[in-house]
């Protein structure tokens, strides 16, 4: 099949970027979105044009390094894959596809399709974790975590930091980002004492880095390629709201 | 003369001697000691955290945009730990006798065992860290069992274990990054090692977004950078994995050590296109419940539900009634290709096999199924579009792993003083062939538990001189450095980085792939170094190496796979029997099963860089098996 491609140009975080028109030929059902990509980068190189660039490394759904917006939604709106495993078999002849990159005050453009998401490892860096120095563990078993909180654990612990759902976010917000790792630190009883001091360290980080505040329009979950669950916010909330009610020291 | 430096005593014993007999740093003065750690998978980020949390001064590097990309994440199935939670039997010194046995008798015996020792505390400091391990009802953690064994001893996070361990790894680095004890280096490409006065000094590197050019000084240097299989140019791999800083360090005096060791993974989505890019594995853990077949008749293009019982070829457990569709991965996969070759292979191409979960869907019921393996029963639907709990999935052997890497040590040192190498990235403990669900274990007990023992032991035993990047070693290498660089750029040719790439690949798996023979490594010593003499004269490279350029990165690491192919091929011509993953078609059994010649080879192959001219020089680490009785390997 051909398509036409409308990609984001972009020389680098301080350029002005703008639109440029691909057509792209040859593009068979079982090539994945960015194997239709690299196809279009050879050709573009072939004729002494630069490629386009586009972050991505495991190509199987699950490092969080690619991602960008087709005809305007994240991830290419197939419910819960990321780019990099979207098929082509999804698109047909003659489609017009407009790429680009997440649109965020707190992920600057790089180049072309990449963005800077630095802001979410210092989310992380506030709380995002729980304080095991290497060696004093004690043994496995000791520490009992009902299935039921394994299990939501897990499914909060599941998000790749992809940060498709800031760009799908009308405020640009990292709630659900940030309430998957609350979630999961938080669910289990290891993670238990330093649970209210996280979650506002965690909130106070995400709004430093210039992320919005959620309104619940609920865009995030949507294209959340684990499909992480908008409830994730409501209980990072309710923790906030005990921080805030408990304040530290008191 | 090689040393691996093995403590002396009982096997039990022998690490807690060598513990022991370490020499310690006063917590006041390890500030003033810095460590350079490139990689951020397992073994990168648990190291970084661990020396950081010790109170070193720590830089990390890694070339994607946060350390929780590094490719750790994708392993699907599970960490090994010798808990016998299960009470079937599982010891310490069963898993070392099963790593030992699974590798194919070429791994070193003290460094399994120590192995196998450090599982457990493996999995207690991942509990600490919050990692979501499956659980029974009652709270204790799960686990399941695993090719090439028999006890229940993988612990695992649905089809995430990599991702649950490489987050808890990452997020303690982060909270260490935040304490100022380790400072990261993202989208940052170690291009290559500064050694000064013999000893490991520091690194050059580029940063991706600018193209700048930086040095770094250090006490000593780790390389985790992970294994080697791109240079298939299609693997399991990220797209970015390479060899490029190991390379650059094997240029620089390091020896490498068993090159040709490669694995070949049984489970992986076949091939569907010429413009593939990568191969995507479907975990080893579906073997647990599912039945691998190919029909009996060849050429047979029924689908699947229309071929009778009776006419299905159940080979791995018609083969080894034993171990059934459990066997290691390089007896698996060799059966897989056996049954393609012989005309009996299913899809497009014939280049497949039936993994079949009609059996476990009518024992267990689907719901079952989906939770065990729904998110692979997913991903699966995603890239072929086939529902599995319909049809059966489609397989076929990929590369996935490469037991080969640096020589290092007891200590984990390299043969460059101040050089440690870990996880993938070293020769390693699996010998020819990994089991499922011990990278990760390996990748986490070398960081966590290893390196924060040898590299302090390093730094006090050693009397290092007061180097900074002003030394005018680091002005050479940075040189060096830039003149590749606009070398690479300056070519001007005709055909494009992948071009290149895909041309090796597909020289390397034909010849050095799943069976190799003198007549087919032979033809390949001719033709890589012929490719190689091309990619330096044909490349084009858009844009310049001031600014992002994916490119010129791709280039930097074909060209280091394009001297790394060749001599994989040597050392498998080099190493006349069959072992493990390495099969040479010249040294099997009546029945086609791998023959080893211990006589011969019963040693390590650690190879010399002697410059330019593709000269090399093997040296051989000799091993000894005195705890597991040599014997052929059966599944039977």
């Amino acid at each position: 099949m051909n398509l036409t491609l409308k990609v984001w140009r972009q020389q680098d975080i301080r350029s002005t970027g703008k639109f440029v028109t691909y057509p792209v030929q040859g593009v068979t059902p079982d090539m994945s979105f960015l194997e239709m990509l690299d196809l279009l980068n050879e050709n573009l190189q072939t004729q002494g044009e630069p490629p386009v660039v586009f972050d991505h490394d495991c190509r199987e759904g699950i490092c969080g390094m690619c991602g960008f917006l087709i005809n305007g939604v994240a991830h290419g709106g197939h419910r819960g894959t990321t780019v990099c495993q979207l098929s082509m078999r999804f698109f047909k002849d003659g489609d017009s596809l407009t790429l680009e990159p997440w649109r965020a005050k707190a992920f600057p453009v790089l180049r072309d399709l990449a963005v800077d998401r630095s802001a979410f490892d210092r989310i992380i860096q506030a709380g995002g974790f729980i304080t095991a120095p290497t060696g004093v563990a004690p043994d496995a078993s000791a520490i009992l975590v009902p299935k039921e909180s394994a299990d939501r654990a897990m499914d909060a612990a599941a998000c790749i930091g992809c940060g498709a759902c800031v760009a799908a976010c009308p405020n640009a917000a990292a709630m659900l980002f940030t309430a998957a790792k609350v979630t999961h630190l938080n669910s289990l009883p290891q993670g238990q004492p330093q649970r209210y001091e996280r979650t506002a360290d965690m909130v106070a980080a995400m709004s430093d880095e210039m992320f919005g505040s959620c309104t619940n329009h609920g865009e995030c979950e949507a294209v959340c390629p684990k499909k992480i669950p908008i409830e994730f916010i409501g209980r990072m909330n309710r923790d906030l709201v005990h921080a805030t009610l408990h304040r530290r020291g008191e | 003369m090689l040393d691996s430096k093995i403590p002396s005593g009982p096997i039990e014993k022998k690490w807690e001697k060598a513990r022991f007999e370490m020499k310690l740093v006063n917590p006041a003065n390890r500030r003033k000691h810095t460590v350079i750690i490139v990689g951020s998978g397992l073994a990168g980020a648990s190291a970084a955290a661990s020396l950081g949390q010790q109170g070193y001064n720590v830089h990390c590097f890694c070339f994607q945009d946060s350390p929780r990309r590094a490719h750790s994440i994708a392993a699907q199935g599970g960490i090994n730990a010798a808990k016998n939670y299960r009470n079937d039997g599982d010891s310490i010194h069963r898993l070392f006798y099963d790593t030992v046995k699974g590798g194919d008798f070429r791994a070193r015996e003290a460094n399994v065992y120590r192995l196998a020792q450090i599982s457990v505390n493996i999995i207690d400091q991942c509990v600490a860290q919050g990692v979501p391990f499956a659980r029974e009802y009652g709270g204790l953690l799960d686990t399941r069992s695993f090719g090439g064994v028999q006890v229940s001893r993988t612990f695992y996070a649905r089809g995430q274990t990599g991702q649950q361990l490489l987050l808890g790894a990452y997020q303690a680095l982060e909270e260490q990054i935040a304490s100022g004890a380790v400072k990261m280096h993202t989208r940052s490409e170690m291009l290559d090692l500064v050694v000064v006065n013999g000893r490991a000094r520091g690194v050059v590197t580029r940063d991706l977004l600018t193209g700048a050019i930086e040095s770094f000084a250090a006490d000593c240097v780790v390389l985790a950078t992970g294994g080697y299989g791109n240079v298939f140019y299609l693997s399991t791999n990220a797209k970015g994995c390479n060899t490029t800083a190991i390379w650059r360090a094997h240029r620089r005096g390091a020896y490498f050590g068993n090159p040709c060791f490669t694995q070949i993974h049984p489970t992986c989505i076949p091939v569907s296109n010429e413009n593939q890019s990568k191969l995507t594995l479907m975990s080893e853990s579906l073997r647990n419940d599912g039945r691998v077949w190919v029909p009996k008749k060849k050429g047979d293009t029924r689908p699947p539900s229309q071929i009778p019982e009776d006419e299905r070829d159940y080979y791995l457990e018609r083969r080894y009634p034993s171990f059934g569709n459990l066997v290691p991965r390089d007896v698996a996969s060799r059966a897989a290709k056996e049954v393609c070759d012989d005309g009996r292979g299913v899809g497009p191409g014939g280049q497949g096999v039936y993994l079949d979960f009609s059996d476990a869907i009518r024992r267990m019921g689907e719901s079952v199924v989906r939770e065990k393996y729904g998110n692979l029963f997913d991903m699966y639907e995603e890239i072929t579009g086939e529902n599995a709990y319909k049809v059966p999935m489609r397989i076929y052997p990929a590369v996935h792993y490469t037991m080969g890497g640096l020589w290092v040590d007891y200590q984990l040192m390299s043969t460059i003083p101040g050089l440690f190498v870990a996880g993938e990235a070293n020769f390693s403990d699996h010998g020819a062939n990994r089991l499922g669900a011990s990278a990760l274990m390996q990748g986490l007990a070398d960081g966590y538990f290893i390196l924060p023992y040898t590299i302090p032991n390093y730094i006090a035993s050693s009397s290092l001189e007061k180097v900074d990047t002003s030394h005018p070693q680091f002005a050479a290498v940075t040189a060096e450095v830039n003149q590749r660089i606009a070398t690479l750029i300056g070519i001007q040719g005709k055909r494009t980085v992948d071009s290149f790439h895909k041309e090796l690949g597909k020289l390397i798996w034909e010849n050095c792939g799943m069976a190799r023979s003198a007549d087919g490594l032979r033809s390949n010593l001719e033709r890589i170094p012929a490719l190689r003499e091309e990619f330096w004269h044909n490349l084009k490279i858009i844009g310049t190496g001031q600014e992002l350029n994916q490119s010129l990165e791709k280039a930097g690491r074909v060209a280091d796979f394009l001297e790394l192919g060749e001599l994989m091929c040597l050392d498998a011509l080099e190493r006349e029997e069959s072992c493990g993953g390495h099969f040479r078609v010249e040294s099997q059994t009546p029945d086609g099963e791998a023959l080893r010649n211990d006589e011969k080879f019963s040693f390590v192959s650690a190879w010399e860089w002697k410059g330019e001219g593709d000269q090399w020089e093997l040296h051989q680490e000799p091993l000894a098996f005195e705890h597991v009785h040599l014997a052929q390997r059966s599944y039977k």
